[in-house]
């Protein structure tokens, strides 16, 4: 793996200016990819996960803007660029799926129809050709009879075979990188394993690069080489799936991870964080996380910075957790 | 357990019928032939849920959990079968002794936000039903109602305030105080945590359990996560397209699970203590209910299915004391 990274984002600011203030959904988020690897981006709702994705993509709309940072990806400075060069690059050099296929679909255009204007919105090819290729990334994601399934319409698939359109779509251009947002969280449990085991398949036999956006710590688990938690528009933890999920440093990580039922012992009380996030609007000064913690002193109404804990793992926290403290502790709270 | 169940469904199934309309009937009439579409929501499903159990409702879209969920609560009557609550056929029972037997029985949604009505004030959404119902008389409205707040962790003083001004974990709390206002033995939660972040669900789930402890309260959990249902339930029922496939104690199900779909379904159930895992996702959809396989409704997706399964409905029986299964493997 390793070599230089495929995607690179530095301090990346996303703000909305709405008429109650203004928001900063994404306020400095960095962190790198590299080719073949999948990035879990875990938060709640309002973390700025999606904001994220979004702004990776150029898909901000007012009142959102980027208003600083930047996102490198191969080498080549997106942020400023103009539409016009955001739309030879969305779906050729960096693609999105989303959580409802329904809104990457047209209903009223067939399944043929639409992956062939993608393939010729970015190349001169022949008609042919593209029906080709849309025929073999149908078959790449495991949907059967692709030529019979090349003609139907959208509304004739099942939610997870649409899903799996939706994932031939951004992959029929060979992009460096997929921003996933939620793509099985409206799935079923076998049909989730189904789109996951596909998901696999490909970013280790192509060398796709991934960032799986998701609430789901155990698809993370079960799916991402790192991973990097948000929380109120920052990132506060850092580092490789395993190492973070085991041996959680921050103590929002540490509520989160254990708040999943299956880390707590069956019929127990759950560890609960208490409260909720704070809006967005109205961030209090330092750690956001500081009304939750029950670690925070006179010492968090200061930013804490993103530091390195490790050579492969940073942390936001004054008091950040020791790895190697046992990962939940069960009941309390 | 001697004791009468608190809940026992006979061989329930749910019907959905789509009716033929004006110009199907007209296409009739010239010889055509257009039949009703209809759709078997539940097939024939018999259970018993005994008083202060826990009882987890699994299953994947489609595979008429809600549905079942909802002829439990009363909210549909069932096509068939017979629905017993306390001993006593729901269906027999007179008016007064219905509309009683149905309050011991509330439910809770997926989505307060539509199960909230938006223009009434919480005081009034908690309220109501148990002034209507005689519970309490006209003036003791906002102290009950400020205990039903306090007893689901809710300030008092939002008691004036409308649904749209809280957070969904809050909404999904005042849901559940409507719920419990009526002084309910018996709770049917439709994925009642299903829309709510993780911290939250857990806030919510230890919510239910305090509540279990306290009030000796029944719970019917149908759920797609089974994460959550093991944590909670003490017995599991698994569905697939309308029919039950198993059913056990929790711990014994999550140890060895009998049925193949149900092995199926907890291998695939991602869990956050497993590491770059290789998905190993049994194949196929899930069928369409308005026209499900013959025989085993598993079986186009079964990795053991043989002749018989495609041909005979296995009957759901039991394998070892207060577990069931309906698989033709388990006949040896």
């Amino acid at each position: 793996m390793s070599k230089s990274p495929v995607l690179e984002v530095n301090d990346l600011k996303t703000h909305f200016f709405t008429k109650a203030g203004v928001a900063r959904a994404v306020d400095g988020v960095s962190f790198s990819l590299a080719r073949g690897e999948v990035l879990g981006l875990v938060g709640e709702s309002g973390s700025g996960k999606t904001v994220t994705g979004f702004s990776l993509m150029g898909l901000v709309d007012a009142p959102g803007k980027v208003v600083g940072g930047s996102i490198r990806l191969a080498g080549e400075e997106l942020v400023g660029k103009s539409e016009h060069d955001w739309r030879s690059l969305r779906g050729r050099k960096i693609a999105m799926i989303f959580q409802d296929p329904m809104m990457t679909l047209n209903p009223v255009l067939r399944v043929d129809t639409q992956m062939i204007e993608a393939i010729r919105a970015h190349e001169h090819v022949s008609e042919e050709a593209a029906r080709e290729r849309a025929r073999a990334a149908l078959a790449r994601v495991g949907i059967p009879s692709p030529d019979e399934r090349l003609v139907a319409y959208p509304h004739q698939f099942s939610g997870g075979m649409r899903q799996r359109v939706a994932i031939a779509i951004a992959l029929l251009n060979e992009p460096e990188v997929i921003v996933a947002d939620e793509p099985t969280t409206a799935l079923d449990v076998t049909i989730q394993a189904q789109i996951l085991y596909e998901v696999q398949k490909l970013c280790a036999e192509t060398g796709l690069a991934m960032i799986w956006i998701t609430h789901d710590l155990a698809v993370v688990g079960g799916l991402a080489d790192r991973v990097a938690v948000m929380y109120a528009g920052r990132i506060v933890e850092e580092g490789p799936v395993g190492e973070v999920l085991d041996g959680p440093l921050h103590p929002y990580t540490r509520g989160l991870i254990g708040s999943v039922p299956s880390h707590n012992q069956r019929g127990k009380r759950l560890t609960q964080i208490p409260g909720m996030a704070p809006s967005l609007l109205a961030l209090p000064p330092g750690c956001s996380f500081a009304a939750r913690c029950p670690r925070a002193d006179a010492a968090c109404t200061e930013m804490p910075e993103l530091v390195s804990a490790s050579d492969r793992r940073a942390v936001r926290c004054h008091h950040p957790h020791r790895p190697d403290e046992p990962a939940y502790e069960g009941g309390s709270a | 357990m001697s004791k009468q169940p608190l809940m026992r469904l006979e061989g329930v199934s749910k019907r959905f019928a789509k009716r033929l309309d004006t110009a199907e009937k007209i296409v009739n009439l010239i010889g055509g032939d257009r039949r009703e579409e209809v759709v078997h929501a539940v097939d024939r499903v018999s259970m018993e849920i005994a008083d202060g159990e826990v009882v987890g409702l699994v299953g994947e879209s489609g595979c008429g959990k809600s549905t079942l969920g909802r002829v439990v609560a009363g909210v549909h009557a069932a096509s068939d079968g017979k629905v017993y609550w306390r001993g006593k056929d729901v269906s027999t029972l007179s008016g007064a002794e219905r509309r009683d037997a149905l309050l011991k029985i509330q439910m809770i949604f997926q989505d307060p936000m539509s199960s909230l009505n938006p223009r009434m004030r919480v005081r009034d959404i908690i309220g109501e039903a148990p002034r209507v119902h005689g519970l309490i008389s006209a003036g003791e409205v906002d102290d009950y109602v400020d205990k039903m707040l306090l007893r689901v962790g809710l300030d008092p003083g939002f008691r004036m305030r409308y649904p749209h001004q809280f957070s969904g974990g809050q909404r999904q709390r005042i849901g559940i105080a409507r719920a419990l206002a009526v002084e309910p033995d018996f709770l049917v939660c439709d994925e009642s945590i299903a829309a709510l972040d993780v911290s939250i669900q857990a806030q919510v789930l230890n919510l239910f359990m305090d509540l279990r402890e306290d009030l000796g309260l029944t719970y019917l959990f149908i759920s797609h996560d089974l994460g959550v249902v093991e944590h909670l339930s003490d017995r599991v029922v698994i569905m697939y397209l309308g029919r039950v496939v198993e059913v056990a104690p929790t711990e014994e199900l999550f140890a060895g699970p009998n049925h193949p779909y149900a092995q199926a379904l907890l291998d695939e159930v991602p869990r956050i203590d497993t590491r770059k895992r290789v998905f190993q996702p049994i194949k196929g959809e899930i069928p369409s209910p308005i026209n499900p396989p013959k025989g085993c409704h598993f079986h186009p997706r079964c990795p053991h299915a043989f002749a018989r399964c495609r041909e005979e409905a296995p009957a759901l029986r039991e394998i070892a004391p207060g577990r069931l299964s309906a698989c033709h493997l388990n006949d040896g």
